[in-house]
This record gives structure tokens, sequence and C-alpha cells, in this order.
């Protein structure tokens, strides 16, 4: 059942994550963002809904995607601490999806080898969505550092508040061990020289947290998590059994 | 002459009779007017107004829809609802862009709608109470603004015209997407019927005021049909979408409710029962259940994303000054 657990880990990460990046919808700091979060929230549930559909599969117990997404409660979600972190401002938002696709990037480019046929054809398709996230959230991480005094302290803020969820990323979780997904641990230098090319140019400093925080793939999860669930799974758990 | 009533409207002493008979004549021949033409002030103040209202009505349109994406019951709806959302912010844009060509800001129409001086559609200030308004809000409103938009597509003013096409091939992709969604519910448990059904209630009478008031009491409507800006009047309109919607109601065994609603044989239409227009003009001018809330949400957003444009734009002008600095340092 290891494959099963990974591949749940992951598609916990997609699905939190996009889901906390639509909460913006209708509520971004311009036009153009009311359409780039949408797009980037749809490539990361696009990928959790490859990923449940295959850990359906692979369980064998005729679970499929909405199963597992809507019928899982927070001790059950096992999606890393970051990508549970609320929005808070467009600082944090862009932030923490530059960490996340700074991490995922270089782990779909790795799984693009993988001996497992569907792990390569989830990799092949979000491994590019994953370069269009670091280069458009890098982007506004360096305008929002390098721009005003106010954007280049909020910048700061979010680097600090979200240093202790950057460890985390690089637990090997249920994968350990596994041909089929790559090791973690090993993709630190990729994503270490990719945030320092992106704080260089915003004049940000990377901040080491001494207090790295971990518990996610545990289902140790901060307060935020259960009112996203709540919230998500609302509809579909007081209609059971129905189809939408 | 159709425009007398604006000659000189904006002091401009070039609409000469002549001017206007000229420009009433490219028209005629369904020539497109562009951005650079020659065009009456009242031409131009009426797109203005008009694409700018309708910019609006997407983008406060995304509020209502926006409200189910965190509680969209399954992952299919959920992405799909996201995309449709985000259509709509994409619609926003074109048509901003289309506004501009007449020589307004996409800031100055922004802040006319946070300041109530800009309108939007009236639909948007009804709330969205269940996950099956998204179902009906698709169906029904997507399908009426397809009934307006079809024949902006053939409307006098180019870009308006450019936009419009590429708009509503999203919109009827939108329209069958609600249908589906309120199919499934109409087929599902007695809950997700009651559901459907409930939605129907809430949004059928809303739907058809869209098209805004009887002919009769229509200010702007000669004008607009003979610059071919509109194309069918807001009854025409209204009839064509009752006609289509009747028997898209049937099919999934939902009822209308309008008691009054049958066919008429002689017209080869239905007939409906009387519109509340009270309640229309009361929603148009502001009044409506969530208008306060709509203008609160964007509004909210403008503020709190302002530090983040300023920072865009301070940024792009210290690249243009590092830039041109460059050269000279390297010297
Ligand atoms: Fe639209
Ligand atoms: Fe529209
Ligand atoms: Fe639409």
């Amino acid at each position: 059942m290891a494959l099963f657990d990974a591949l749940l880990e992951l598609a916990d990460d997609h699905l939190v994550l996009g889901h906390r990046v639509s909460e913006w919808c209708g509520h971004a700091p311009m036009l153009e963002e009311d359409l780039a979060m949408p797009n980037m929230a749809l490539d990361v549930i696009g990928t959790a809904r490859n990923l449940y559909d295959y850990a359906g599969k692979v369980e064998g117990k005729g679970r499929d995607e909405d199963d597992l997404a809507y019928l899982r409660g927070e001790r059950e979600y096992r999606n890393l601490l970051l990508v549970e972190r609320p929005n808070e401002d467009f600082a944090h938002t862009m932030l923490r999806q530059l960490y996340f696709a700074a991490f995922m990037h270089p782990y779909w480019t790795a799984a693009l080898e993988s001996p497992d046929e569907t792990v390569r054809g989830i990799a092949g398709k979000a491994v590019k969505e994953m370069a269009y996230h670091i280069r458009h959230t890098g982007e506004w991480v360096i305008r929002l550092g390098d721009g005003t005094e106010e954007s280049a302290r909020r910048m700061r803020d979010a680097v600090t508040a979200l240093a202790i969820y950057v460890d985390e990323l690089f637990e090997e979780g249920a994968g350990e061990g596994l041909d089929a997904l790559p090791d973690r641990a090993a993709l630190r230098p990729e994503w270490e020289a990719t945030i320092k090319r992106i704080f260089d140019e915003a004049g940000l400093e990377q901040v080491t947290s001494p207090f790295p925080q971990s518990g996610g793939r545990d289902g140790r999860h901060g307060e935020g998590l259960g009112h996203m669930l709540a919230e998500m799974q609302s509809v579909h758990r007081a209609h059971p059994g129905a189809t939408w | 002459m159709y425009s007398q009533g604006l000659i000189g409207a904006d002091g401009r002493s070039d609409e000469t009779p002549e001017f206007l008979a000229a420009f009433q004549a490219r028209v005629d021949a369904e020539e497109k007017i562009e951005p650079n033409d020659d065009m009456p002030e009242g031409y131009r103040r009426t797109l203005v107004r008009q694409i700018g209202q309708h910019a609006h009505s997407e983008i406060v349109g995304m509020l209502p829809e926006g409200n189910w994406i965190t509680r969209a019951p399954s992952l299919r709806r959920k992405a799909a609802l996201l995309a449709k959302v985000q259509d709509e912010g994409g619609h926003g844009l074109y048509l901003y862009s289309a506004a501009e060509t007449l020589g307004v800001t996409r800031e100055q129409m922004t802040e006319e709608l946070l300041d109530g001086r800009a309108k939007y559609s009236s639909i948007f200030n009804y709330p969205t109470l269940s996950w099956a308004d998204i179902g009906t809000i698709g169906w029904l409103v997507d399908g009426a603004a397809i009934m307006n938009q079809i024949p902006l597509c053939r409307c006098s003013y180019g870009p308006y015209a450019r936009a419009m096409i590429r708009v509503c091939k999203e919109e009827s992709f939108h329209q069958r997407q609600g249908y589906e969604i309120v199919m499934k519910l109409a087929q599902g448990t007695p809950e997700q019927k009651a559901m459907a059904q409930d939605a129907l209630n809430r949004w059928w009478w809303p739907s058809i005021m869209m098209f805004g008031p009887h002919d009769a009491d229509s200010q702007h409507s000669d004008q607009s049909m003979a610059w071919k800006i509109k194309r069918f009047t807001n009854d025409e309109l209204r009839q064509k979408f009752i006609d289509a919607t009747v028997p898209q109601a049937e099919y999934l065994g939902l009822t209308l409710p309008d008691p009054d609603l049958k066919w008429n044989e002689e017209k080869g239409g239905y007939d409906h029962g009387p519109i509340n227009w009270d309640e229309f003009w009361s929603v148009v001018k502001g009044h409506g259940p969530m208008a306060r809330d709509r203008i609160k949400a964007r509004r909210k957003a403008w503020d709190d994303g302002a530090w983040v444009r300023e920072a865009a734009l301070a940024h792009a002008e210290k690249r243009k000054v590092r830039r041109e600095a460059a050269p000279l340092a390297a010297e």
C-alpha cells in the first residue's frame, strides 16, 4: 500500500493548494490575476484528480476521486503543512505557490523517468505547469520584493512566516524507497537554487528556521485545514450517494 | 434623421446633419465602425456606457458563482466552475479593452463601478443559495446573455462585435454545462430535484427581467437600433428566450413558476404572466438583495490590491531606470 499512500500524499498536496488558491477567485488585486490564479488552481486540481484516480485504482477497493477527496476528514488528509496555510495576502499566496512549484518541478522532472507509466503520464503534464507557476509567481516575488517599501515588507513577512514549512517538502513520507516515485531529499539543491535566483533579483534573504514544523503526512495539521475541508465537503456529505 | 437630438450634444461643432447622415449611411451599408473613424459623440457615449456595463456585469458576475467554488460537490464540477468563473473574468477583460478603444480607461470604468455611477446587470444582485443555483445560472442567465449577445456579434462597432464573437462561443458552452448540472439534479435524489426546482423558482423571473423594460418603456432603444448597436428589441429577445426555455424545462420535468405561461398559437410563441417591474426597477437602482455586498466585495478586492498594483508599477519604473543606466555604467 506504500504506492497508494504516497499517491494520496501527493494528491492531497495538490488539492489543498488548489482549493486555497481558488479562494481568491473574483477577489484578486487585478483582473489579470483573477485569470492567472484560477489557472494555477485548475492546474493543481487537475493533477490532484489524476493522482486520486490512480490511487483509487492502486488501492483496488472501488474508491474514486470524489470518495478520496470528500469522504476523508482532516486527520486522514496527508498534505504538507505549507499548502494548507491560509492565503493571508497576495505576497504569502505567491510565495507559497513558488515554494511548492520550485519543489514539484524537479520532482515531476525526475518522475518522467519513472518505471510506472501512469506516473510518467501525470508527470508529463504537470512538469510544464510547474515551470509556468515558477515563472509567474517568481515574477511576482521579484516585483513585490523590489517594488515599494510596503510590498518589500510584506514579502519579507511572508518569507519569515513560511520558513518553518520548508523542510517538510523534503521529508520522504510514504514514497520512501519506491521506484515509481522520486526521492524527495535529493531535490533540495535544485529547490534552493531556484529560490536563490529569484530572491537575489527580488532583494530578499532566505531564512532558515531552527524550528521547522512537520506532521502533515501523519494528519497532524494546523487548525485551518478542518475548516477548509468542512466547507469543501459540505454539499457532498449532505447528500450521501448522490451523483452530481 | 435619427440622431437630431444629439446634434452638438457634446459641443462638437462638426456634428452637422451631413456628418450624421454620412455616418448613418455607413452603418446602413453594414460597414464596421473602427476606433479611429469619425463617429457621433452620442454613438461613442452609448457604446462606452453599454460596453462598460457589460464588462462590469462579467466582473460582478464572478461573485455569485464564485460563492460555490469552494463547495462544489465533486472535483469535476469544482474544476468546471473555476474555469467558468475564469472565463467570465476573461470576458470582462476583452470588454474593457473594447471600451478602451473609445477613449476611456479601465481604471476610470472601475472607479465608476465602485462609486455606483456605472451599472451592471441586475441579475447579479440576487444571492446564490444552493448548488442548484450554479446550474440554473448557467442554464438561464448565460442562456439569456447569449440571446442578447448573438445579435451583438453583428454590432456596427467593430471591436465590440469581434469581442462578442469570442464571448458567445464560451457563453454557449456555459449554458450547456449549466443545463447539464440541472439535468443531473432533476434526475437525482428527491432532495436534489427539490433543490433544482427551488433554484428555478428563484431565478426564472430575474432572468426574464434581464432583457430590460418592455419596448414601450425603453429609453435608449430607437437610436441604438438605428445605429445597429442593437438589432432586436427587449421584448423580441425576451420572447425568443422564453420560447427556447419552456421546452427545456419540460424536458427536465421542472415547472416554470408562472401559472400564466401558455402557448399562443396565433403568435407562435408563449404568453407569460405580468413581470414585477417594481422589483426590477428597485434592483436596477441598486436595492437588490446583494447589491451592497457585491460592491463591497469589489471595493475590498480593489482596495486590498492597491499595494500590489503600486508595487508592480514601482518595480517596472525601477527596472526601466536600471536598464537606461546600464549602458552608461558600461561606458
Ligand atoms: Fe460572460
Ligand atoms: Fe456576458
Ligand atoms: Fe458565461
